[in-house]
């Protein structure tokens, strides 16, 4: 299952005269390349990058965010979590702790969404993830880090079998969903002198990937009433306006509600 | 050791994650004031702490007059604030591996076995349940750590040099074989990379025991 995913095309090409079927046609491939400059800061490279990502993997989202931002292209290879793709033969050897996301590049392999992030940064400069300022740096390591160490792994307690069998889904769920709202208060406190237009500033950066699918998953999965975090919510509406987040969100994804 | 006496470190001596920033503040050879919060008093929760730390955890850093709160966004600041003993390899294999091996400690492993959860497990399902499920998932991410790190660590966990990954595991392991009687011997890579930690005077100055605050 793998699709050729040319985003930069479907994304800009609403000026191109001609209807661009994905990979095919040379003239109008360089038409809506030009297009695509005019149209766009970042340059769309063409890439050897691969990503191995489920569309319901709020960790994938991160990545998906970070490679639309930067204008890199990638072969989107689903991974499907529910009938255990990601334990077979061939993606246990690419990745042996069996996670997704998995980035290839060429010869390198990266696993773990944090790590992919800052691997990219460093790879690809362009649309920096990261502020120059250090403070404003420090804000998005622990926006990122509380999101990823603090409320995510507590949604994959949901799924996990081991409580599943002990606990009522319900009872699990609100345990859950009190947390996550715990969590989302803390984070609002957090982010209160330092957010402006986005997380920690006028411009996107690290905390907003994790926050954008965190509040996702929160609304569409977990119930929260969002209501209640007033700044995490006007976020979430800046979020949507931006093409590379809205393409990152599972209902875009080749494989959703396909696992 | 070079001092930088503005940094001041809010801790609890037996925090494994407060544990990480010591070890790597030892590294960097930076000297810093210690402030203890008691955890089991419920100190994170008075309203001086919660004014520097709205998310009530330890460990805080303050440097001058910047704040930050959890271990890893510390670990990341420290490393670009004072690059000297570098807590992450220039070669971007050995680099995203340490970030990765640090992410499973503080995402997979820590997060699940945090005292809210065990307490809720251990009220639901009694302390057996509890100790099962600690075990489970330590264990686990034991697993993936050790088939992570297998192909690369040396003395330490990415080859020859201290890097993030050992300041993570480190004091994880210790816990582990401590506090919950996991039998590390089936995991010998991690078990080795303990053992080259255990040997550094960084690390011995780190460990709860020796904490002004620790209650022995």
């Amino acid at each position: 299952m793998t699709w050729q995913v040319n985003r930069g095309k479907i994304v800009y090409s609403v000026s191109c005269i001609f209807v661009v079927f994905l990979g095919h046609l040379e003239e109008d491939r360089e038409q809506c390349d030009s297009e695509q400059r005019v149209n766009q800061t970042a340059t769309m490279e063409e890439s050897k990058l691969k990503l191995y990502s489920s569309w319901r993997s709020s960790s994938s989202c991160r990545v998906r965010i970070a490679l639309n931002l930067k204008g890199l292209k990638y072969e989107y290879k689903a991974v499907n979590l529910l009938k255990g793709e990601q334990f077979s033969p061939e993606f246990s050897k690419l990745s042996p702790l069996n996670y997704v996301p998995t980035l290839v590049d060429g010869d390198m392999i990266v696993v773990e969404s944090f790590a992919i992030l800052m691997y990219l940064e460093d790879k690809y400069p362009q649309h920096p993830l990261l502020p120059p300022d250090l403070k404003k740096r420090a804000i998005n390591y622990q926006a990122a880090s509380f999101v990823s160490s603090s409320i995510q792994p507590l949604q994959n307690l949901v799924e996990q079998k081991y409580i599943a069998e002990e606990v009522g889904s319900d009872e699990k769920l609100s345990w859950v969903k009190h947390h996550m709202e715990k969590g989302f208060a803390a984070l609002e406190k957090l982010l209160k002198d330092h957010a402006a237009k986005y997380a920690s500033g006028d411009e996107v950066f690290l905390a907003d990937l994790f926050l954008a699918p965190q509040i996702h998953d929160a609304l569409t999965r977990f119930n929260v009433d969002m209501t209640q975090f007033s700044l995490l919510l006007r976020l979430n509406d800046a979020y949507n306006e931006l093409p590379a987040f809205q393409d990152a969100m599972p209902e875009k994804q080749p494989d959703y509600l396909q696992s | 050791m070079s001092s930088s006496s503005k940094l001041v470190l809010y801790s609890y001596w037996q925090s494994s994650c407060a544990w990480r920033v010591r070890f790597a503040l030892n590294l960097k050879g930076l000297a810093y004031e210690y402030r203890s919060v008691n955890l089991r008093k419920g100190e994170q929760f008075s309203p001086e702490f919660k004014k520097l730390n709205p998310l009530c955890f330890v460990p805080v850093l303050v440097d001058g007059d910047i704040v930050v709160s959890d271990s890893f966004a510390i670990l990341l600041y420290l490393n670009e604030k004072y690059p000297q003993n570098a807590l992450l390899p220039s070669d971007p294999q050995l680099r995203a591996l340490n970030l990765q091996a640090s992410n499973i400690v503080s995402s997979s492993m820590q997060p699940l076995i945090m005292q809210s959860i065990l307490k809720y497990i251990e009220d639901k399902f009694g302390p057996a349940e509890r100790q099962l499920w600690v075990r489970h998932n330590t264990e686990k991410g034991f697993q993936a750590l050790e088939k992570l790190l297998k192909d690369y660590a040396g003395t330490y966990a990415t080859g020859e040099e201290v890097y993030m990954a050992d300041v993570f595991l480190a004091p994880q392991t210790a816990v582990a074989e401590m506090r919950f009687n996991i039998d590390m011997s089936k995991f010998p890579t991690l078990n080795g990379i303990y053992k080259s930690c255990k040997d550094l005077p960084e690390f011995q100055a780190s460990v709860p025991e020796r904490q002004p605050d620790a209650e022995l």
